[in-house]
């Protein structure tokens, strides 16, 4: 458990302030929604939110430089993924999903063992 | 709670998940008893509504129709205090085989819903169960997690803010 929060802070402290401004503008997160579907140019995303391309330009670089967008130039094009620290949210998902289903389980535990004790009886019962 | 009980506690089996590829999910879990009990657990509505909504998550189980049977559907309303209107789940099933594997669709997000098939191993008394979601497209699963995480982002940022903060004190006291 200490080892968990002592990764969250290193890895989150620095990157903290910037994410958080990152994300308190609503195109900024409908563009981290778009990149969770499919990888885009910038051109495209400016087309999508009608947005001007410096525009644009200036939400994604804000979001590469909180570590939530990758982009990348190949020839005169630059496509946006989602960075890094998007791929630890995911990291972030699926233990929220295990939580979820480990306590659905637990239930399921305790209704298998009603079964099993039932059925324990009821053999009991019948070879009397 | 209660840490004295007559029966002596057993350890408790982990639950596990895992992104297998860029289309699948996989839940895994041991279940001390065997595997036809665990199969009625999910294949009885009046047992399966025991433990689909654990109390700790705050829905409660509105409705819960099950026709398990190949070609039978399945229906089950939720409720949850921060949502204006109850949440429907439903499908299909594809495959029932009794005590061993059920597969069944997942519609109500349309055509980006999973496949998911759950097999029962037995093994000495213990069953094996694991739990195989497999989406139409990466795009679909990405979408999944997408919606799963990107609204509560803001919350989940501010709950690390808390805990940082309450870090930051607690180191600075000590």
């Amino acid at each position: 458990m200490c080892h968990i929060l002592n990764h969250m802070v290193q890895s989150h402290r620095t990157g903290f302030d910037a994410s958080f401004a990152a994300l308190s503008d609503a195109t900024r997160r409908g563009v981290l929604e778009q990149l969770g579907r499919a990888d885009a140019s910038i051109t495209d995303l400016a087309g999508k939110f009608r947005m001007t391309l410096t525009g644009m330009k200036k939400h994604v670089g804000v979001l590469e430089q909180a570590g939530l967008v990758a982009t990348e130039k190949v020839g005169r094009v630059r496509t946006c993924k989602l960075g890094l620290r998007r791929l630890e949210e995911e990291a972030a998902w699926i233990e929220s999903y295990r939580q979820l289903w480990d306590a659905r389980f637990d239930e399921l535990d305790k209704v298998v063992g009603k079964l099993t004790r039932k059925e324990k009886v009821d053999g009991r019962k019948k070879r009397d | 709670m209660d840490a004295r009980r007559e029966i002596e506690p057993t350890p408790k089996n982990r639950t596990t998940v895992e992104r297998k590829s860029e289309r699948e999910l996989v839940v895994t879990r041991t279940f001390n008893g065997p595997a036809r009990l665990v199969f009625e657990a999910w294949a009885r509505p009046e047992l399966f509504k025991q433990w689909w909504v654990p109390k700790s998550c705050g829905l409660s189980l509105l409705s819960c129709e099950m026709d398990v049977r190949v070609g039978g559907k399945y229906r089950l309303v939720f409720s949850h205090p921060a949502a204006p209107e109850p949440m429907a789940f439903f499908g299909s099933y594809l495959e029932v085989t009794p005590h061993s594997r059920l597969v069944w669709t997942n519609e109500e997000a349309g055509d980006t819903g999973q496949v998911t098939t759950v097999t029962f191993e037995e093994r000495g008394g213990k069953t094996l169960l694991v739990m195989h979601d497999l989406y139409p497209s990466k795009e679909a699963l990405d979408g999944a997690i997408a919606s799963g995480s990107t609204g509560g982002m803001g919350e989940t940022f501010e709950q690390l803010d808390e805990l940082l903060a309450a870090l930051g004190t607690s180191v600075g006291g000590s």
